[in-house]
């Protein structure tokens, strides 16, 4: 079967999820080939591959990719492009990896798909847009398809692969150096998951009332094991900080599930969420909009209904 | 400091937005034509620039007739002159087409600094600032939530997962940036009877050297197949809190397994 490439996410060493869900969905398209590129591989993460079935993984662990902008990653992928002719190169939809398929697609002449939500035979690719308003399915018609898959939108299936590493060496060019990376800040974040990343997202709007009410949300989230995540009245209001902003000008979410308090709903926030398979809202007004794309909704006062779903949650463990 | 503002036109998202059935492009006509929201952040940015340490700022779009609209509109926020590349030859560019065709632009008009959204509305690739970086061959400092110029250098913080980076490059360069970067400053009267009179230069592909053969519709690098309203949602289940909401929406988890 034809080689697929995957771009390897990965955070201080650790295999990120989305990696796991590209390695399961390229087994469907071909035979998984995982590329790591940066500082920090390890026999962990060759573990965490193989048994997601990466039948091949190139390694580039070198300082010289991850010290500079997205540049040297795009270079890597380019000449493995060339010698090993993919039949697909697969990328998380993150906001990074996008930009690497960007530069990629100019490198090798192809077409490059964003944000897709799913891969059928044929490399035909799924796409929810305008909000979710439409879903478009596309088809890279020029080159090697390069394809930026959204976090959660294939679940995670193990299956073991040969894990035959293979060491790559790419001398990065004067060009791709050109933006270096000086420091990296890392900004306490708890114990909560990567909003875009999450199977859960709680997130909580304007009718949360404050800054220290939103204190509730992060409750409920971390009863639940899910990130934390805001509109943008809320965001603008100072309730919480805008890199958690939810929607069209913030970040897009896919989980499984997405409960939405006291948000109502709007066309621009829709689009950041729309793809979760379940929403839940509590709302007060019975006529917020969101109430006409949830799965559950309650009307009420989420100071009362918050508190008590937690209770109730934690009751249940 | 000579910086250039790629300013995009999108259809405003409040209203209900199409694609063409003929050609699966954009339906432009469709809906009324905005100023892309993180547009407006980057013609703030490059006042800012030019504010602090001089120069020009000049508004790049690249879009039909009706995009003069949102230049404008870029224009009264105080940039001094746009370019505005309009060709049918660019009708239903894709990502390699647009990226292409603002390079060759880009080439033409010179530039020590580009600004640019993160992300436009419409097209939501969020890779536009790279792929430019990439075809000028200058380095790539994109999702700053923070620009500062110093001399012949620059430096960005890049928004991450985990907090940001701190990325350093020297000029020139190409800048995306994020939502809330500054505040949004307001035209002022004064500002929007300037703008009428600020010289807009009409581009069209032969005159910024653009190869047809790498833009347009037919030229495109991936193709729509087909594509449908999305299905409704089932008609979800919405209860009244009668003092048991919590204790509900806990039942309802439980049924779908998430508690
Ligand atoms: C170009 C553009 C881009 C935008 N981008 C985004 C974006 O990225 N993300 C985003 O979210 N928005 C975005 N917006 C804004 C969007 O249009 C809405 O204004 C915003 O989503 C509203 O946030 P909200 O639902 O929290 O606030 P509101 O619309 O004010 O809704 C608050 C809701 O809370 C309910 N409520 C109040 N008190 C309680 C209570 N005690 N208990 C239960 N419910 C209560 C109210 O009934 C109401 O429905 C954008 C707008 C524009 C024009
Ligand atoms: N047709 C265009 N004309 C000018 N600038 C554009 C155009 N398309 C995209 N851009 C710029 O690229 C950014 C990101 O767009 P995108 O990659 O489409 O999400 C926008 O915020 C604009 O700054």
């Amino acid at each position: 079967m034809s080689e697929i490439l995957v771009l390897v996410e990965h955070v201080e060493g650790q295999v990120k999820k989305v990696t796991l869900e590209l390695l399961t969905l390229a087994r469907k398209l071909g035979t998984p080939s995982a590329v790591w590129a940066g500082a920090g591989y390890s026999p962990e993460a060759k573990a965490r591959l193989a048994e997601h079935g990466a039948e091949k993984i190139y390694v580039a662990d070198s300082a010289e990719i991850s010290d500079y902008v997205v540049a040297p990653k795009a270079e890597l992928l380019a000449q493995l492009v060339a010698e090993k002719a993919p039949a697909a190169v697969l990328v998380a939809a993150t906001a990074e990896a996008k930009e690497v398929a960007g530069r990629l697609a100019i490198k090798i002449d192809s077409g490059v798909l964003t944000d897709v939500v799913g891969v059928e035979d044929g490399l035909v690719a799924e796409q929810s847009i305008f909000g979710g308003g439409i879903n478009v399915r596309s088809r890279v018609t020029k080159g090697t398809p390069i394809i930026a898959v959204r976090p959660n939108a294939t679940p995670v299936e193990a299956a073991a692969g040969a894990g035959a590493e293979e060491q790559v060496t790419v001398a990065v060019s004067d060009v791709a150096k050109a933006a270096r990376i000086a420091e990296r800040v890392k900004e306490e974040k708890g114990a909560r998951p990567e909003l875009t990343e999450a199977v859960i997202v709680v997130s909580g709007g304007r009718g949360v009332g404050s800054a220290e009410k939103f204190g509730l949300i992060e409750e409920l989230a971390d009863s639940l094991g899910a990130a934390v995540g805001a509109s943008r009245a809320a965001t603008d209001a100072g309730f919480y900080p805008h890199e958690f902003q939810v929607g069209q000008t913030g970040k897009t979410v896919s989980p499984q599930l997405y409960i939405a308090a006291g948000i109502s709903g709007a066309i621009q926030h829709r689009a950041g969420m729309q793809t979760a398979k379940t929403i839940v809202a509590i709302n007060k007004d019975d006529e917020a909009p969101i109430f006409e794309f949830v799965d559950f909704g309650v009307v009420g006062d989420l100071h009362s209904v918050v508190p008590q779903l937690i209770d109730e949650i934690n009751k249940r463990k | 400091m000579n910086i250039v503002v790629c300013v995009k036109q999108v259809p405003d998202t409040a209203t209900e937005r199409k694609l063409r059935s003929d050609d699966k492009t954009l339906d432009r006509d469709a809906s009324d034509g905005v100023i892309n929201e993180l547009c407006e952040y980057a013609v703030e940015a490059a006042l800012k620039l030019k504010e602090a340490h001089g120069g020009e700022v000049t508004v790049l779009t690249m879009g039909p007739d009706k995009a003069s609209d949102t230049i404008r509109k870029a224009l009264a926020l105080g940039a001094d002159k746009a370019v505005h590349l309009v060709d049918d030859a660019l009708h239903g560019s894709d990502a390699l087409g647009t990226s292409y065709a603002l390079a060759q632009t880009l080439k033409k008009i010179g530039f020590d600094l580009v600004v640019l959204g993160s992300e436009s509305t419409d097209a939501r690739t969020g890779i536009l600032a790279a792929m430019l970086a990439e075809r000028l061959g200058v380095p790539q400092l994109t999702f700053a939530k923070k620009v500062e110029v110093t001399g012949g250098s620059i430096s960005i913080e890049r928004v991450t997962d985990y907090g940001y980076d701190r990325i350093e490059a020297s000029l020139p360069a190409v800048v995306s940036v994020v939502e809330k970067i500054y505040d949004l400053r307001y035209p002022s009267f004064k500002n929007i009877m300037a703008a009428k009179k600020k010289p807009v230069e009409k581009l069209g592909v032969a005159d910024a050297e653009i190869d047809t053969a790498q833009v347009g519709l037919a030229a495109s690098w991936s193709e729509v197949v087909d594509f449908a309203a999305a299905p409704p949602r089932a008609a979800g289940t919405i209860v009244k809190d009668e003092g048991d909401g919590g204790v509900k929406i806990a039942d309802f988890l439980a049924s779908k397994k998430f508690v």
